[in-house]
């Protein structure tokens, strides 16, 4: 199957002193470098203050394999409270060993220990890969369709 | 979205081989479960073949395996072998289709399509076969 041998991570939250590693996994993935960005999901998720926000990193021998990040949200889209996964991201050398999966599980398990039934998220189209990853979790289309327009002058 | 003949009996064998990539799976084996025609589902798993995605086992006990990566290979991969419906609702075409009304139709057109070429391109095999997996636990439970 291609698969490559699954490699052991511990999922944990993050800490301050993993934000550089962050940031570097990050702009490894996206060509862009946003420390300030980083340091206000960091304040806004990732220190534990509240437990609807989850900031959570994976943990493997060589240091951080990746992140995700999410929160429940109640009433968004007139929807009853559910998880969104925001951002999600394996070290692209480190992928199809199982981290993306353990993190996506951890951040569910957050989820669930609040009491929701349902985890989304929103992807762009042509994210092939990370849309195809939802959907080997067992994602499907959800009864919203996403809708934007030009702001004139 | 409405895909053609040759594109369904394909995803059919397919996924028909990948649920038991061990057990060459025969072309009358798939067309008595699809009810569909022997002739055209040969000349479907010939294609299969030929893009290396299914293999040919000869002798006793012989039919096709599945050849893919489950995990890589696509819904999408697979009816672009059969159908191009990359650019199926581009304007121009149909009758009155240059006409203002025709243009502004074939803009929601076009979103729709696109959406469905999203969602082919990101289900893999793997992910279809728990997808059926899925879909058989409510009927073992009855």
């Amino acid at each position: 199957m291609n698969r490559v041998r699954d490699v052991a991570v511990r999922v944990r939250q993050v800490l301050q002193g993993d934000l550089e590693e962050v940031i570097a996994l990050d702009a490894q993935v996206t060509g862009l470098k946003k420390p300030e960005y980083w340091a206000e999901l960091y304040h806004r998720y990732g220190m534990g203050r509240r437990r609807e926000r989850q900031f959570l990193v994976a943990e493997g021998a060589r240091g951080i394999e990746g992140f995700v990040i999410g929160e429940v949200r109640d009433w968004e889209f007139g929807s009853p409270a559910c998880g969104w996964v925001f951002g999600i991201n394996v070290r692209p050398g480190r992928r199809q060993a199982g981290i993306g999966s353990q993190l996506l599980e951890a951040i569910c398990e957050g989820f669930r220990s609040l009491g929701v039934t349902k985890v989304r998220t929103l992807l762009a189209r042509d994210n092939n890969l990370v849309l195809s990853f939802f959907r080997a979790q067992g994602m499907m289309a959800a009864p919203f369709i996403p809708l934007e327009m030009e702001l004139g002058q | 979205m409405k895909l053609q003949k040759a594109t369904r009996f394909a995803l059919y064998s397919v996924l028909e081989c990948a649920r038991e990539p061990d057990r060459p799976v025969s072309a009358t084996e798939i067309a008595e479960k699809y009810e569909v025609s022997i002739h055209h589902l040969s000349k479907v798993l010939r294609e299969l073949g030929r893009a290396g995605i299914l293999e040919a086992a000869r002798g006793v006990g012989g039919g096709y395996r599945f050849k893919g990566n489950p995990r890589r290979l696509t819904l999408m991969d697979v009816i672009a072998l059969f159908e191009d419906i990359s650019s199926r609702s581009g304007a121009g075409r149909e009758p009155g289709s240059r006409t203002e009304v025709g243009r502004a139709l074939g803009v929601v057109l076009e979103e729709i399509d696109e959406i469905a070429k999203a969602t082919f391109r990101s289900i893999t095999i793997d992910t279809m076969l728990k997808l059926i997996e899925r879909s058989q636990r409510p009927a073992l439970q009855k």
